[in-house]
This record gives structure tokens, sequence and C-alpha cells, in this order.
């Protein structure tokens, strides 16, 4: 009998591998939450929108197409199940959610492609309607094709920024100011790790004159952010360098700090982690050919480290070779060794992004006492500093017991990370020491019926 | 090596152990309390935060009243709200002969001071229309409630260090004995010498009886429990079910705990967690008693190691192989409430040498006959 194969996420890394695995006439399972394939990077519009790709993806728009082109020539040798949720994996089965019903997918090697979700910084108006992340805001352009507003300001710490800024940009959206908190230096230093892929210093570069082109009002080194705004968002007041407080009008705001990978079902599957010290988070630890800690688990693109939407084709690719290697099936080895060569590459070119986007520690020492943390439940940076005077937490899943910090709906997808940031700066333990939350499902969550 | 002398020693740092070491240091003996993890971490912080007497052998009826007149109080003791609040349990009858049930036990319950309230379907659905239409009958206790479990234990533990108990949390005992005249227990870079000693270990009290030759059928519990987005307040009473299928209750905040069924834990790996499985086939079970319930969203689940015994009551009192070692622990999954009271029946135990609530019913030799007859059964 074939082994069953299940790969989690329909994105460029999911529809890779699934490529690969479907050539060699296993018939992978292909779970996505989406309705339609693509992942966010690709995200398709409904039916019937009124944009065509190259509005919608800029100078991403030829990859959009040749993805959606590539799962779609796949058909029937995959057994693609959009709109669903997968909430929980124990005992080499998947838990699913679809159409409100509930479903349990075995399987024999899992490949988890779940992607990556916006780093977020609380700051002052962070929680104010318009205030979005930036991959919030990319989503709104794509899958409805919509502005997050009619004045729209940017901020952020990674190359998602000017991506999304000429997308906006391209989109007819009039975008108020580009707001970058990391300095320019880091990026000329860095300019030299980039040319280990020539084509992407070419794109970060030409994204750059496009801001300047339309005349869009760009800073590094921004030092501190607020929202202004009552019931909505009315303007944004930043911070530079020098120490001198600007203010934009706006009625909306995009606003995250790089990604951080979606490893919720890889923590539920037992993958084990690492705390990296050079991006600040927790990861999946990664044996050879995108294989995790648990033999039939293997991870591919932004989940299994941030990489982009290039990188996410390769490392899908790679890993399902590795699932065929796994299983005894042979294969040419050809492709494989360009993949290899190429992620090399990209290896260095991703050390230098992560130079020139340094984790801008900045905004979390900046945090106050009055600013809420944890959204789902309330809770402010002071209650957390506060809890940690009074009880000692040592990690931060003790200070959730004390707090409820990240105990609502998100799960502390959004608050987590910074919930351990405060407890560090609070007691002065180390980030590897104060933990993350441990994974728990429902992934998201999932409603109650009979 | 650090070197500790103390009146008592108490290993655990649940609800239970901690209890003890107030109580007794307040009345004047000089205590420490070991803990391998942090206090309240297994099943005193992880339990669905019922304060409960209904429903109870009639063994721990004593204890449960005791219990029940210490919770009102426990924010002065504890000197922090631990979110106690008693907004009365309701045990459902789904049947003509839960709700006998329920009347006799009611009668044995009154015969302890537990005054429960009888209500037919009718009276039931009035005074609580969101109650499914084909409940029977109910059992009311007013005085029972909820607590936050996350916050009672440590809140228990830094009372008692703050009234002079050495609270020594990651501190695994790795050995105990008893010396002819003192208790010498080791742990990391530590000796505790002490006269009496407490073994108040939980899921992990085993491997404390056979330091001393002592044995208990001691099993693992793993709740599973679940909670919803929060919600308008709506559901004013903790609830239960008669045969015990599955219990809830609405906190403040919206939130809606349930619990019920078996969840995945393993003793070694200190690893727990809720089983899909079991979660989802409470489902039905909640809505068939709360229809309102239907269609809220599961947020967050877990689970946690918990001591079980077969005959579902605690051991408590002394050992038999070992002067001043006395034993709390297997609540299988309802110690919460009894806690503050186990605490104070320690106290008086190691005081008096006995207590003034019965609690005979929970001698460790209780299951010597089983062992007797298994011997027997396997020569």
């Amino acid at each position: 009998m074939l082994a069953k194969i299940v790969i989690v996420g329909a994105g460029p890394a999911g529809i890779r591998a699934a490529e690969v695995l479907a050539g060699a006439g296993l018939q992978p399972v292909v779970l996505d939450e989406a309705r339609q394939p693509g992942g966010q990077i690709y995200r398709q519009p409904p039916p019937g929108a009124e944009r065509d790709a190259f509005t919608l993806y800029g100078s991403e728009a030829g990859k959009a197409r040749n993805i959606h082109a590539a799962f779609g020539r796949l058909g029937k040798s995959v057994d693609y199940r959009p709109d669903t949720l997968v909430w929980n994996c124990s005992s080499n089965a998947l838990n699913i959610l679809h159409k409100g019903r509930q479903g349990i997918v075995p399987y024999d090697r899992l490949l988890i492609a779940t992607g990556a979700f916006d780093r977020v910084i609380p700051f002052p108006g962070w929680t104010l309607p318009g205030v979005f992340t930036l991959g919030g805001a990319q989503i709104a352009l794509k899958a409805q094709g919509v502005s997050i507003g009619k004045r729209v300001a940017l901020i952020g710490a990674g190359p998602l920024l000017p991506l999304v800024a000429s997308q906006y940009l391209e989109a007819g959206a009039d975008v108020a100011a580009v707001l970058d908190v990391t300095p320019f230096g880091a990026k000329i230093r860095a300019l030299r790790g980039m040319l280990a892929v020539p084509e992407y210093a070419r794109r970060g570069l030409s994204l750059l004159l496009k801001l300047k082109k339309f005349g869009v009002p760009t800073a590094y080194d921004v030092r501190a952010i607020e929202v202004t705004g009552n019931w909505h968002v009315d303007g944004l007041k930043w911070r530079d360098g020098a120490g001198r407080w600007h203010r934009i009008a706006c009625d909306a705001v995009a606003a995250s700090f790089g990604l951080k990978p979606e490893m919720q079902l890889a923590d539920l599957a037992g993958c084990a982690t690492y705390f990296d010290e050079a991006t600040r988070q927790w990861l999946p630890s990664l044996q050879a050919g995108g294989r995790s800690s648990v033999p039939d688990v293997y991870l591919a693109g932004d989940c299994a480290a941030i990489g982009g939407a290039d990188v996410a084709e390769l490392t899908g690719k790679r890993a399902a070779y590795s699932v065929l290697r796994d299983l005894g099936i042979g294969f040419a080895a050809d492709e494989l060794k360009g993949i290899e060569t190429t992620l090399a590459r990209h290896t260095r070119l991703r050390k230098a992004l992560d130079a020139a986007y340094p984790f801008p520690t900045h905004l979390i020492d900046a945090m106050s006492d009055s600013l809420t943390l944890c959204r789902c439940e309330g809770v402010t940076v002071g209650e957390l500093r506060a809890s940690y005077v009074k009880t000692s937490a040592p990690d931060v899943n003790r200070l959730k017991a004390f707090t409820r910090v990240g105990m609502g709906r998100c799960q502390g997808r959004v608050c987590g990370a910074m919930a351990a940031e405060i407890l560090a700066g609070q007691s002065g333990a180390s980030l590897p020491d104060v933990g993350r939350l441990r994974g728990q499902h429902p992934i998201k969550p999932i409603p109650m019926v009979v | 090596m650090e070197r500790l002398s103390v009146d008592v020693a108490i290993i655990g740092g649940g609800i239970v152990g901690c209890a003890a070491a107030l109580a007794l240091r307040k009345a004047g003996l000089t205590v420490a309390l070991l803990e391998k993890g942090l206090c309240g971490a297994q099943a005193s912080g992880i339990n669905a935060g019922g304060v409960r007497q209904q429903g109870r052998h009639v063994t721990e009826l004593p204890m449960t009243r005791r219990a029940a007149k210490l919770w009102p109080r426990l924010h002065e003791t504890l000197g922090e709200d631990v979110e106690f609040r008693q907004v009365g349990h309701l045990r459902l009858a789904r049947s003509e002969q839960d709700v006998q049930m329920l009347e006799d036990y009611a009668v044995t319950a009154r015969e302890h001071g537990l005054y429960l309230q009888l209500n037919s379907g009718t009276v039931t659905r009035e005074m609580f229309p969101w109650v499914s239409g084909k409940i029977a009958g109910s059992s009311l206790a007013v005085e029972d409630g909820h607590a936050n479990p996350r916050l009672v234990t440590p809140a228990y533990s830094r009372a008692a260090r703050s009234h002079g108990v050495h609270v020594l949390e990651f501190t695994p005992v790795e050995h105990a004995q008893w010396t002819g005249s003192n208790f010498e227990i080791q742990a990391p870079r530590l000796v505790v010498k002490s006269r009496h000693l407490v073994n108040a270990a939980g899921a992990w009290a085993g491997k404390f009886l056979s330091f001393f030759g002592e044995s208990a059928p001691l099993t693992l519990r793993t709740p599973n429990l679940f909670v919803t987005e929060p919600v308008s307040y709506f559901m004013t009473k903790s609830i239960a079910v008669c045969g015990g299928a599955v219990y809830f209750r609405q906190v403040e905040r919206g939130n809606v705990v349930l619990g019920g069924g078996p969840g995945w834990g393993d003793l070694k790996s200190e690893r727990s967690r809720n089983r899909a499985d079991t979660t989802l086939g409470q489902f039905a079970r909640a809505i068939e008693l709360v229809p309102e319930l239907s269609g809220l969203h599961i947020i967050r689940s877990w689970s946690g190691l918990e001591g079980d015994l077969p005959d579902k009551l605690p051991i408590i009192g002394a050992s038999r192989t070992t002067p001043n070692l006395v034993h709390a622990f297997g609540l299988c999954g309802h110690g919460f409430q009894l806690g503050p009271a186990i605490g104070e029946i320690l106290c008086e135990l190691i005081r008096d040498g006995r207590s003034q609530t019965p609690i005979d019913a929970f001698c460790i030799s209780r299951f010597d006959a089983v062992a007797h007859q298994k011997m027997a059964g396997a020569g």
C-alpha cells in the first residue's frame, strides 16, 4: 500500500512539495485553510474580482501565475482539500474542521508548510481600529482588492515593508509614509551579503526606487511610534534618530516587525525548537533536508525558517525529496543538487537580511506600563511587570497562569513573544530561560457543535 | 551542601502541602516545603476550579464541610483574592432514577449539615431558563462555587513563605529516611532534617511510599479540560450531572470551562495533553444540558497529572511502617475544595496526634485486603 503523505498548507512550499510527491505517484493529501491555493504571499482574489494579477502582486506577478498554474496542473494527482482547518496533531493523525464538520486525517508522513505570521510589537494606539499588520494589509489588497484606508502609513522592520508599499502604490493607494524602524546604515553594511542572490538585490533596489518615484516620504531608524485617534486612526507620530517628533495625517496604519514561523502544528507534532539569538525568536530545530526532530514530520517554507517565497518553493521540493528518500523511493538527484546550491546562496542572503533589518528591541524597551500587550484578554505591560514583582514567575507559562496573557482567542500568537520579552526585561532572565508559550490544541478556535 | 533543620518537612507543593505548611507554621512549628517544580503546577493548578461539596462520598462530607467554612475567608488567610465566588452548584438529573438519587443524597448530606435544595424539572427551568427542558430535576448547593486554581495554590505558597515557611521550589527529593529519631531528606545540594514528614506528593507519592516500605494502588489520572471564548455571563451556576460525564462553569470573564473524560499524560516525562477525541465527545453531553453552549468556540485545552486510587477516595493519615510520617495524597481529581481543610487536618495530626475531623476511611491500610487477595490469587 502507498504511504499516506499529508501536506498542510498550499502556499509556495506546499504546492512545490505536492508537485514532487505527485510526480512520484504518491497522491499526497493537501490540506489548506484558504479557499484557493497560493498561500498568503500568492493569495488569490475571490472569483469574480476585477483586479488582475499584476496589479495585485506587482513585481511578483509572474511567480504567482507560475505557482497557481503548477498546482492547477496537478489535478487529480493530489487530494486537495481547501477550506480545511488543521487544529490538532497527535498519534500520526490530524484533527480537521471543514465547513463546520470535524474530521480526522491519518498520515504516515506529515509535511508541514504552514507559513509565517507578522511579529507584532505593541505601541501606543496599536489596538485602534485602522491599525493592521503588514501581512494583514497585504491580504486586504490581494484577497479583497481593497486598501486598509484612504491614506495609509506603513511601518516595518523587514523586506516586507518596501514590498507592501510598492503593492499599495501600484494599486493606486495614497501612501502617507514608509517608516523603517531599522537604520539605513545596516542595509549598506549588509549589501555585500545581499548580492549572494543578485536578483533579490536588484528587486529590492527597484522597490526603493519606486518609492522614490512616487515621492513617498520614507524614513529609517525610526525610534518611536504613536498612533493617534479616539475611535479610529487619525494620525501617526514618530520620532527620528535625532530625537525629533514628526506628525502624519492618515486613516490607516500597517505595522509589523519581521516574520515568525507559524509553528503551532509542528509544536503539537512534537517537533523540537530552539531559540535563535540572531533573530531573537524560537524556531523549529531542522535536520538535513527539511526533516524535523520527529521521524515522520518534515518542515518546509517559512514555518521551518523565514526565507521568503522563493526559498519556500525550494524547501518545499527539498522536503518532498526527503520524504521520497526516507520511503526508499528513487528519484533523479539532479534537481535536488541544484536546490541545495541555490539554498546555500539564499542562506547567505538571509543572514544579510537579518543584519539589514535587526529586530527593533528599542521599541520593546519603550513599552510603557499602560500599554495593552494581550488584546484578547486586555492585559497591560504594567500588569505583567507587577505580576513578576509579586510572584517571581520564572517562565512565561507561569506568567500566563497568573495574568491570562496569551489565554485568549489568538492563543498568544500575537502577544506571546512580547510577554516573554517583558518578563525577561523585568526578571533579568534570558529569553531562552523565560521560554515560550506551550502549544495546545485547538490551533485556532473550533465551534462546539453536535 | 546546605543543611536545614525543621520540625516538619513536606514533600509536594500542591494545595495540600501548601495549606499544611501554612497551618503548621501558624501553629508555631518550623516547616520546610520541598517541591520538585513550581507550587500548584500540577493537579492543584490545572483542575476545573470547582469548589463543591455536593456529590461527594459520604465519608468525605465532614472534611468537605470543614473546607466549606474556610473558603469564604480564604482571601483573608491568603491576603489576596483568588476569585472564589459562591455562585452555587447545580446538579442535574436526566431521569426519574437520577431524581431519586438526588433525593437520597440530600437526606445523607443533611445529616452532615449540608442542605441541598431539590427542584423539579419545571422549577429548575423557571429558576434557570438556560437549562435544557429535558431535565427531570436538580439539586442546588448554594454554598458551593468556584475559584481560580491557577491562583489559589501559588497564593498559599506565598502566604506560607511570608509566615516563615522554607518554600523550596525546583527542589526534587531524591531520598528520604527515618533515622530512628529524625527524617533525613536529600535533595540536590540540600539535606533537610525534620522530626515529622508529610507525603503530599500527589501523583508522585508512590516513590516516597517506597522509601518507607509502603505501597498503595496509586495510578495516574489525567483530567480533560477545555474552555470556550468569552460570552456574556448567563450561566449563573456551576453545573454537574448525575453520572458525572461532564461538568462545567462560566467564569465572570465570560469563558465556559468544561471537563470530564480522560486526557493523556505520562508521569515520567511529566507531560500531559488534552485528548481531542474526548473533547469532541463532550460537546453533545454539555449541549444536551445547556443548549446555549451550542456554537461557542473552544479556544484552549489542557490536562495535567493527578493521583488516582481505585475507590476514588484519598489516602490521608499516619504511615503504618514509620513513626511521624503522615500521608495525604491520591485526591482522585477532587482535592481542590478539600485542600484548605486537609491542611488543617495534617496540622492537627502532627501537633495533637489526631484530627478533629474523622479520616479513618482514608487510611492507607484499607488497600491491604486487596493486596493480600491479589497475592493469594497469584500464589
